[in-house]
């Protein structure tokens, strides 16, 4: 299992090498500087921000000293913000979106594997349809337009829950967490509904009955464990989607997340923050995928004993 | 009084489609102590007669119409679900066909096999596991100790279906339902798992319910047997009246579908077809193990106009050995001479036009035929790909290949989805013959098909081998059909013939052990 | 050998009954799916309202109305109007043209590259094989829709950047679908029957490898659209994907959200439009993989 771990993060290795390179050059290719758009600073001052920022080495110098850069764990200054570096906004940020992203994951396991089990439970029922067509709707209704609904319902016309921020005012962390989970969810809900009409279908589950176990215990003893590996392997990508998701929710929210950062630096063309967080990011969806991978594999006894033991 | 007592049991399945009765008004009993066996093919309704015993068939669609099961003055098919949950498992238990996919492969043979422990007799788990180490011992699994906290995946499937006796046996059942338990199995392990339940049945005086599409199986073992067509007994009685005198038209068939005598072989055969000398085929997991040696070192010859037969259990190489000479599987070393013509040096261009003189018919017909083609294409691609006839005279050489292989012209537009599995292999011999090859090997061609109509694709194989002149590789793990079917036969083990000869020698006069020990685990020696 | 007389086999196919194919089998299940029916038909009048925008679409796309100003819904201007009094139900016709264009161009990016690169990697095996499927895995490993927002940010906003953006994404999962295809395909009997009959690689693919693979490569064609879909409405909503004077449903939405308070009806009919559209290639996708009884890799 060791094996396997460390060899998955041997892979990984190039995968956020690639991120770091691409990125880099990517943002470098952009046309025009940073400093272009402010026409009003002077040349000299302009070349001593260059030079402060490192912009008037070759750039493969610049790229081995971001490189260097890197490997200690900095990730330069930011371009926007002058006296703050990407370091203290990505962790400024950094606590709220993975609060908010907790709390969406939560939701999404939650609601999406009772849903998805009670409908695997009797397919083709109204046990099953009404759950899943209520999935169907959570994959259709994109979260930038449930939140707004979602605001304008809870907020505006009832006014039952703030609309804004995080933290401030209590339930304000209500609304955008919905938002957020809904969609994974409903995708928990099918994956977990597929898995389990798969498992339930197999010879053993016919043994476990013929053994006379009460039928939740066939279901909890027998089938849970193999129907919801799917939804284990899911969560990796689930987590780099929230991510992403947050790009959303912090917008409409106006949440001082990573989400809104990056956006904010989007539009500001914070080069370095930008850069950053691509790279921070990217690091974080990759040992996430990682560790869903794991995590799937070891809860299945055969992959496990293959890769614990390498024999077998 | 009868330790089970069926009377006309009706089952039938609703279905969008309407209602299909699998079980129509079918009584059997089994007595205390002894063994009944229901025969039967596919679709006969002999599996779902004894699920719906136990409430296992699934609702919908199954749907018991009606009958009465009496088993200790109840009658199972009126008892409530929870009622039944008590009953399964503790004086009903089952075993089943598959032991590869029966066991749970997420918890340990333990724990699975003290649940039964665990729901009806209250057991502690620390008794429960001393008593599931005593079974495990008892169906011969030689450390029950380690073999408790293993998970099957680590098991063979003999030893897979011994666990799942020991789990059927745990709580002292007065009947056992055993469905179909040694047709997934090699014949060897089929001789020890039948000679195990046989020897159980007795030391623990229990009643066994056995399933089993083969008369042959049954005959060592059965006090009495039941034979089922289309959801109907059709006969029963003890296995010496079914052998003897059987009376009703479907069991004379049934009887007579056994593959029995050897081919009248007298004749000498020609010179030799096809000279194997050396062959390897090696297959490489990955670059750091060690090689699988499915065909290693083999050398033989095939006489032209022979059948030779190739006989061997799973992993034996046989159907590799088969595919190397068919070049479908990669050759590591050695030579395989057609005509004095070496097929391992071909290629290209040269090896298209030579595929025509050989050819191979398939273990599973479903399998074997592209779904989305009409037979007529099927039939169609060999005679246009190499040029056996022009376009214009195409639909004559289908219709006359579809009069050979015994199949009805008009079915000719039709896809292999709506055939049965012998029309399918009927598909796929024209196919085969469709090239006039003069060498087909034949890899397992009927043992995914019913008894019944095994018999008649071999018939039909020996008569088309004769017209044709056809020399034939024969691959079978059923010792029966190549002693019917061959002049010659190869036993393979282990990537290696361990024996070679004529039918007659080889079976009367076996020399390797291997062989001795495949001979003897032949079911129904005694009987036929 | 007998001959058979040329009346005898004009016969032949003139008394055979016609056979059932698994596309017709198919295509019966599939009509008895009253959900996929509903997708399907639904899809198929906003394809064609779209292809007929200019010419059914109540006012045109620049009429601005500043006096009328926003609003709500009337008889002049069904789904109302916004806050330059332009026409939403106008609009919405023209963001739709750019909604589905993209769903559809992005996804034929993607099928493209897709089942040309996992029919290589699957038909080919071996070393090439582990090469390309290794490329796939590390591309699968990137998170896109950072790289998306980056590429966005660093060469603008470009519709055609866009679709090779949002193609080059979706790609990945078509690749693999039609790699473990052919892959399995290939170790059918039906295909090794055909190498032993002598047929070229290249008519075995053509011949019993595509018309196999055919029915899941629809199946996610039909799902990647809406997912593409849902992609571009994303990076509108940012402000990062189309661009004023173009529109969509997306950048619609996200204008709507800007003003749902004063003005519900700019939020609720792009949205409508857009999940209504969703919905359909979803129920017409689920329904097309149980017609073609397709096993779910994916949820």
């Amino acid at each position: 299992m060791l094996r396997f771990i460390i060899s998955r993060l041997l892979q990984a290795i190039p995968v956020i090498f690639i991120v770091i390179t691409a990125t880099f050059f990517l943002v470098r290719a952009a046309p025009g500087g940073p400093f272009d758009a402010e026409k009003v600073v002077l040349p000299e001052v302009k070349r001593a921000l260059e030079a402060q920022y490192k912009l008037d080495l070759p750039l493969y110098e610049q790229y081995f000293a971001y490189l260097t850069d890197l490997a200690q764990g900095e990730l330069g200054p930011s371009f926007k913000y002058p006296g703050r570096s990407v370091n203290e906004i990505l962790f400024s940020g950094l606590p709220v979106t993975a609060e908010l992203g907790f709390y969406a994951l939560l939701i999404a396991l939650i609601i999406g594997v009772t849903a998805g089990v009670l409908a695997s439970l009797k397919p083709n029922t109204r046990q099953d349809y009404i759950p899943m067509s209520l999935a169907m709707i959570g994959i259709c209704m994109p979260s930038f337009l449930l939140g707004p609904l979602l605001v304008l319902v809870f907020g505006i016309y009832l006014e039952w829950l703030p609309i804004s921020g995080w933290g401030s005012i209590p339930g304000d962390k209500i609304l955008p967490s919905i938002t957020l989970g809904a969609a994974y969810a409903a995708y928990v809900a099918r994956l977990s509904r597929a898995g389990m009409l798969e498992i339930l279908s197999q010879d053993y589950i016919r043994t476990a009955r013929a053994k006379g176990l009460p039928e939740w215990q066939v279901v909890s003893k027998h089938a849970l464990r193999g129907g919801l590996i799917p939804v284990i392997a899911f969560l990796g990508p689930a987590f780099a989607g929230l991510l992403a998701g947050s790009f959303v929710v912090e917008t409409i929210f106006q949440i001082p997340g990573l989400g809104r950062f990056y956006v904010q630096a989007a539009f500001n063309r914070d080069y370095t923050m930008i850069l950053g967080t691509t790279v921070f990011l990217s690091t974080l969806i990759v040992l996430f995928n990682l560790i869903s991978d794991v995590a799937a594999a070891w809860l299945n006894p055969r992959l496990r004993s293959q890769l614990s033991g390498g024999g077998k | 009084m009868s330790l089970l007592n069926v009377e006309n049991l009706e089952v039938s399945f609703v279905t969008r489609n309407g209602t299909s009765k699998a079980v129509k008004g079918v009584s059997f009993t089994v007595e205390p102590k002894q063994i009944t066996a229901i025969i039967g093919e596919s679709g006969s309704g002999k599996s779902v007669s004894c699920y719906a015993l136990l409430g296992l068939i699934p609702s919908p669609p199954g749907r018991i119409d009606g009958g009465v099961a009496s088993f200790e003055g109840q009658n199972l098919l009126a008892l409530s679900e929870v009622e039944l949950r008590k009953i399964r498992g503790s004086d009903i238990a089952m075993i089943f066909q598959d032991p590869m996919t029966c066991l749970n492969p997420y918890l340990t043979i333990g724990e699975q096999l003290i649940e039964p422990l665990l729901i009806h007799r209250n057991l502690s788990r620390a008794d429960a596991k001393t008593r599931a180490i005593e079974l495990l011992n008892e169906v011969g699994i030689r450390s029950p100790d380690s073999t408790f906290d293993s998970f099957p995946h680590e098991f063979s499937g003999g030893m897979r279906q011994r666990v799942m006796i020991a789990m059927a046996l745990i709580n002292e059942p007065k009947l056992l339902i055993a469905d179909e338990p040694t047709t997934a199995l090699d014949v060897t392990i089929q001789a020890q798992i039948l000679r195990l339940i046989a020897d159980l049945q007795k030391h623990r005086d229990i009643g066994v319910l056995f399933i089993s599409h083969d008369l042959a199986v049954v005959s060592d073992i059965a006090d009495q047997i039941v034979v089922m067509e289309q959801g109907e007994v059709v006969e029963s009685g003890a296995p010496d009246a079914i052998f003897n005198h059987a009376q009703h038209p479907y069991t004379q068939k049934l009887l007579a579908a056994i593959p029995s005598g050897e081919r009248d072989s007298g004749e000498a055969k020609g010179d030799t077809l096809i000279n194997v000398r050396n062959l390897r085929t090696w297959f490489q997991a990955s670059s750091d193990s060690e090689p699988v040696k499915a065909v290693d070192d083999v050398s033989f010859d095939i006489h032209r106009g022979e059948i030779l037969g190739l006989v061997g259990e799973s992993g034996s190489g046989k159907s590799t050995l088969g595919r190397s000479i068919m070049r479908l599987a990669p050759i590591t070393s050695g030579e395989v001479t057609f005509d004095e013509m070496n097929l391992t040096a071909l290629a290209g261009r040269h090896l298209k036009n030579f595929r025509s003189r050989m050819q191979m018919i398939f273990q599973d017909p479903f399998a074997s035929l592209n779904p989305r083609m009409t037979v007529y294409d099927t039939l169609a691609e060999p005679l246009l790909l190499h040029n056996i006839c022009q376009r214009a005279n195409l639909d004559q050489h289908i219709a006359k290949l579809m009069d050979d292989v015994g199949l009805a012209r008009n079915f000719i537009r039709k896809y292999p989805h709506e055939f049965s599995g012998g029309q399918r292999q009927r598909i796929a011999i024209g196919r085969a013959l469709a090239t006039r090859p003069e060498f087909i090997v034949a890899d397992e061609p009927v043992s995914a098909l019913d008894v019944t109509i095994q018999a008649q694709i071999l018939d039909l194989l020996m008569a088309l081998g004769r017209e044709h002149n056809l020399t034939m590789l024969f691959v079978s793990h059923d010792m029966a059909v190549i002693r019917h079917i061959a002049d010659r036969v190869l036993v393979m083990y282990q990537g290696k013939v361990v024996e070679a000869g004529p039918v007659t020698q080889v079976f009367n006069q076996p020399q390797a052990p291997y062989t001795q020990s495949l001979l003897a685990s032949i079911p129904g020696a005694a009987m036929l | 050998m007998t001959t058979l007389q040329s009346s005898e086999s004009a016969d032949l196919l003139e008394n055979a009954e016609m056979g059932a194919s698994l596309w017709r089998d198919a295509w019966q299940r599939l009509r008895k799916n009253k959900m996929a029916v509903g997708g399907g038909i639904t899809l198929l009048l906003f394809i064609v309202i779209a292809l007929l925008t200019p010419w059914l679409a109540p006012y045109s796309y620049e009429a601005q109305n500043l006096d009328l100003g926003a609003s709500p819904p009337s008889a002049a201007h069904w789904l109302g109007t916004d806050v330059f009094g332009r026409d939403v139900l106008t609009q919405v016709m023209y963001g739709g043209r750019v909604s589905l264009a993209v769903g559809f161009i992005a996804t034929a990016v993607a099928l493209l590259i897709g089942v040309t690169w996992g029919a290589i990697a699957g038909y080919v095996g071996g070393r090439v094989d582990a090469v390309m499927m290794r490329i796939v895995d590390i591309l699968y490993a990137l998170p896109f829709m950072i790289f998306i927002v980056l590429l966005m940010v660093v060469f603008g906003r470009n519709v055609l950047l866009l679709f090779l953006a949002i193609g080059a994404v979706e790609w990945l999962t078509m690749a693999r679908i039609m790699r473990s295809q052919v892959q399995s395909l290939r170790q059918q009997e039906f295909v090794e029957a055909a190498i032993s009959l002598g047929l070229s690689p290249a008519a075995i693919i053509r011949r019993h490898v595509i018309p196999n693979a055919l029915g899941p490569i629809i199946v996610y064609t039909t799902l990647t659209i809406p997912s593409v879909m849902l992609l571009e409405a994303f990076l509108s909503f940012l402000g990062l994907g189309i661009q004023p004077p173009q529109t969509s449903w997306g950048l619609l939405i996200s204008y709507g959200a800007e003003t749902m308070e004063e003005y519900p009806w700019l939020l609720i009919f792009p949205g409508l439009a857009l999940t209504t559209t969703l919905f359909s290639l979803n129920f017409l996708g689920d329904g097309l993989r149980d017609a073609l009884d397709v096993r779910g890799s994916k949820d």
